[in-house]
């Protein structure tokens, strides 16, 4: 979490006056299983990037390769590693 | 010049409505208020306002239509009374949360059950809590000026929150009185122009209204709310003020009727204290030191104001036209006892529950509240903190 704000600081009427600022809600504190993928596995198919729902598949569309993943984001919902075509993604407890 | 006309309440307010000509109103028809919004669709239907009027199907998707449109960026009025007020509840509070600057009548009747279309304030009390300002109205008049100056107080950029303007149901709305109407030009310029504050229409710079909100900042947006809503009775004042020197009518937070030298108070709110009015009178003829207090403003409630105009006299009889099951008494009562708790010298007050569901009040209740003050204040102890007027019990 950034710094939070004091009440005085806030838009009347909690509204949020910039946009694009979703990125600055880390919700990676709510996970409890995290992902982690097998390198000699991925074939760079790029479906865990289309399914995540938290965009927080990281990717290189250059090069065209996956990159790992945004663990400040990632909630752990595991739908990278369901939808995996070669089984290279893992969920594996935080604890 | 101002012209004086015969006008019911809902009659007046929709003439408010029609001069202060609000970009949107979204209303659905509920008894008494009905009337109101039936004369303002004509003012539409006519061509006489540039009002984008939204027939809804229900009260809640009219509130919910109120917060769309000012949330867009637009001047937004509605109206609508008791079991309509209790459906918008949801949307009332959001509103409120979102700092819109929506206008609201409410024609006040009885909540259910049993069903019951006449006056009490249990609709207007159940939403104090709201976070909406709520200024009551004596008669006609008053619901037009009060609807006029609500739409300046509301839009105030230190204030931005909506504003309920009551009146009684039947007893102001539907009854025939002489009203002095401002000219239109007259009202425009005392409104001005609306200012916005972050449209949703504003497309440049795109805001979003009432997100997810949850324990890391929630108390902080309550807190900022609590915090504007108290600061408000600066620029109730500030505009009464104004208004009063453009109509020759003057308002304030509560108006002290014949209680300089009083020794007792009845305090009330609504078209009850023209009847309280005039058994002051009868009863100043007859020798007695009693005042009326007449609460316009509710939300926010004057405090220091009260505590002022009350501490010096030796007993209040409050009057209180709704009911909370099982509290220690009305809603005013409340408001006014607690208010009072710290004053160095307090009267001793009593709380009257009266006219629930449209039943008349008449001079000789009001006699009767005044000699039960008197009685208590003799005695120097209150037997009985919460009595009835005109019920057979």
């Amino acid at each position: 979490m950034s710094k939070q704000k004091r009440a005085k600081e806030l838009v009347a009427g909690g509204m949020i006056v910039e946009a694009g600022n979703a990125r600055d809600y880390e919700t990676g504190d709510w996970r409890t299983e995290k992902p982690e993928v097998d390198f000699d596995k991925c074939i760079h198919c790029f479906f865990c990037w289309a399914y995540c729902p938290d965009s927080s598949v990281n990717v290189d569309p250059e090069a065209g390769k996956m990159k790992g993943f945004d663990l400040k984001h990632c909630k752990g919902c595991g739908i990278c590693a369901s939808i995996c075509p070669k089984n290279a993604i893992t969920m594996v407890s935080e604890r | 010049m101002a012209k004086v006309i015969g006008l019911n309440g809902n009659a007046a307010v929709a003439n408010a409505m029609r001069q202060i000509n609000p970009h949107v109103v979204a209303a659905y028809p509920i008894t008494p208020q009905t009337d109101c919004v039936e004369r303002f669709a004509e003012f539409v239907a006519d061509g006489r306002v540039d009002t984008e009027f939204v027939t809804v199907e229900s009260e809640h998707s009219a509130m919910s239509a109120c917060v769309g449109a000012a949330a867009a960026g637009g001047r937004v009025m509605t109206a609508t009374s008791a079991n309509g007020l209790a459906l918008m509840w949801e949307i009332v509070y959001i509103a409120a949360s979102m700092r819109l600057p929506i206008v609201m009548m409410v024609a006040n009747r009885a909540l259910s059950g049993n069903i019951n279309i006449h006056c009490d304030h249990s609709d207007t009390m159940g939403a104090r809590d709201a976070g909406w300002l709520q200024l009551f109205s004596e008669n006609a008049q008053e619901a037009y000026d009060n609807t006029i100056m609500a739409i300046k107080i509301a839009e105030d950029m230190s204030v931005r929150l909506p504003v309920m303007v009551t009146q009684d149901g039947f007893i102001i709305s539907h009854a025939l009185e002489c009203v002095e109407l401002l000219e239109d030009e007259e009202v425009q310029k005392f409104i001005g122009p609306y200012k916005e504050r972050y449209p949703m229409l504003d497309l440049k710079n795109p805001v979003t209204y009432g997100p997810l909100d949850l324990f890391d900042y929630y108390f902080e947006h309550k807190w900022s709310q609590i915090d504007a809503i108290d600061h408000c009775l600066p620029v109730i004042e500030k505009v009464s003020a104004e208004y009063g020197k453009l109509s020759g009518r003057n308002y304030e937070l509560l108006e002290s009727y014949k209680l300089d030298d009083a020794e007792v108070g009845i305090v009330a709110l609504g078209s009850t204290c023209g009847t309280a009015k005039e058994a002051v009178d009868r009863m100043r003829e007859a020798g007695k030191k009693v005042g009326l207090l007449k609460v316009r403003c509710f939300r926010p409630f004057p405090t220091e104001q009260v505590i002022k105009t009350l501490s010096p006299l030796k007993g209040v009889a409050v009057l209180d036209r709704s009911a909370t099951f099982g509290g220690f008494g009305g809603p005013v009562f409340t408001e006014i006892r607690s208010a009072l708790y710290d004053a160095p010298e307090r009267p001793l007050v009593i709380d009257f529950l009266y006219g629930l569901g449209g039943r008349d009040i008449f001079m000789e209740d009001i006699e009767m509240a005044h000699s039960r003050i008197e009685g208590v204040v003799k005695k120097g102890r209150i037997d009985t903190h919460v009595d009835f007027l005109g019920l057979r019990e």
